[in-house]
């Protein structure tokens, strides 16, 4: 699966790291999003799809099987 | 009508802010297939509110940028939109939602997530130049109001007030922000990190009015136009700008003739359940959190929409798991961000185990009873993380202290 993230938007709650820690992680200081599985299996779709929803600053979209 | 739940029920969602859209997407993530109505007062498509008093204030984004999804997502979530026209009521018995246009819809779930409305002062109406935050159309009206004002009082020492005096400061007006606590954020953060956000004000030219003798007296008027605000300690501060940031109400006017308890918000249970087939989430919603043992309702956005899916996965469940988040929020200051994870309202202590808000690093750990309830951190994304996990699980406080 796969998915587009705007970096520019991202204000660093974590919370897609929260939701998806296998697919996304955190920047230490300021918190900006790190993606470490940009096609995670489809095992993780749930859990991107929420990491999306979840998002204060829809920066994941376009969430794709 | 199917009264009952799982994937082909009919799911009404009042509210079409951060809350009502999430709970549409998570029902459709879970493969919910029946009808989803999402109603919304405003004429607007959903939007963003936390850059409201930030990036769009500040000119930073435009009121086109605060969408909170892509024009065509919800109707391609198979979502009908009723954008324009508020919920006047709700029928518990006929399991109906009456609208501002005079129609019914009914529903075999309804999620209501109408949110809060600013605190209002009852001059207000009458006056010119006197000025709320919490929709789009307020903070366009805002943001141009800030850009013809010379002098501005901003009422208010939590997040929102807060805020507003800091973007309004950076476009280069003076600003005097009144907030009758001891400290700004007193509430929300403590006294001691509090005063840290305080200093922050002063060295970035906000003038802080502070304590009880900062609590409005009345507003000064002249020709319908206000001219300043004259404070309980007597002093008056001359400005062609007003802008009241005094907290919020639960937007719960059209449940008044509902049987709903309505104390403070949609009273709910811990599974966010307000009623037969009645759900509540986000700003509106005040339920008892068994992670802290508390009645509590929160005012953050991501709270909404975790509060949302809660609430899709109980409808399509049918099942009544108790909703038991650490909230967060975050606050921007200027250049800073302050997060937080936990329950920090009515702590007991405070304790700063790194930095300072001046050297860009700080975290903060706080107490209640003998637990560890909430962190507060700037610049320390990753170390916060760890410590909103020891708050899910409730640390011991001395533990707590060992670790930091």
């Amino acid at each position: 699966m796969k998915f587009d993230i705007n970096v520019d938007k991202c204000v660093g709650a974590g919370v897609c790291a929260i939701a998806a820690p296998e697919v996304f992680d955190q920047n230490d200081d300021d918190g900006i999003i790190v993606v470490l599985d940009p096609n995670p299996p489809l095992e993780q779709a749930q859990l991107v799809h929420d990491a999306a929803t979840r998002c204060p600053a829809a920066v994941i979209t376009n969430v794709q099987l | 009508m199917s009264r009952s739940g799982g994937m082909d029920a009919k799911v009404v969602i009042v509210g079409a802010s951060a809350g009502g859209v999430s709970a549409a997407e998570a029902l459709r993530a879970r493969g919910h297939t029946g009808p989803i109505e999402l109603i919304g007062a405003e004429k607007h498509a959903p939007y963003d509110r936390p850059p409201l008093s930030k990036q769009l204030l500040k000119g930073e984004l435009l009121a086109s940028d605060v969408a909170l999804r892509a024009s065509t997502h919800l109707r391609d979530l198979n979502v009908a939109e009723r954008f324009g026209v508020a919920a006047t009521a709700l029928n518990t018995k006929a399991r109906t939602v009456t609208l501002a246009d005079g129609t019914n819809t009914d529903y075999d779930r309804v999620i209501i997530a109408t949110g809060v409305s600013a605190r209002q002062l009852p001059i207000r109406n009458s006056v010119g130049g006197v000025h709320t935050l919490r929709t789009l159309d307020e903070a366009v009206a805002l943001q141009s109001a800030i850009a013809d004002a010379k002098r501005v009082v901003v009422v208010g020492g939590g997040f929102l007030g807060t805020e507003i005096a800091a973007a309004a400061v950076a476009l280069g007006v003076d600003v005097v922000l009144a907030g009758k606590a001891s400290t700004l954020l007193e509430g929300a953060l403590g006294a001691t990190v509090g005063e840290q956000v305080a200093g922050l004000h002063t060295s970035r030219g906000v003038e802080l009015m502070t304590g009880p003798a900062a609590t409005v007296h009345q507003l000064r008027v002249k020709d319908g136009q206000v001219t300043g605000v004259e404070f309980r300690s007597g002093e008056f501060v001359q400005a062609d700008l007003v802008i009241l940031a005094v907290g919020s109400e639960p937007a719960v006017d059209w449940l008044r003739s509902s049987s709903l308890s309505l104390t403070d918000g949609v009273d709910c249970s811990s599974d966010c359940s307000a009623g037969e087939g009645i759900y509540a989430v986000g700003d509106v919603a005040r339920w008892h959190n068994p992670l802290f043992n508390v009645s509590m309702r929160i005012e953050h956005r991501t709270n909404a929409t975790d509060q949302a899916i809660h609430v899709a996965e109980r409808i399509l469940n049918g099942d009544t798991t108790a909703y038991a988040p650490v909230p967060y929020f975050w606050s921007d200051q200027f250049d800073v961000k302050i997060q937080a994870h936990g329950y920090l309202r009515g702590h007991d202590e405070v304790k700063v185990i790194e930095g300072s808000l001046d050297d860009g690093r700080m975290i903060a750990i706080y107490r209640t009873g003998g637990t560890l309830t909430g962190v507060v951190a700037v610049g320390a994304a990753k170390a916060l993380r760890q410590w909103r996990g020891h708050v899910a699980t409730k640390m011991d406080w001395h533990d707590a202290i060992s670790l930091s």
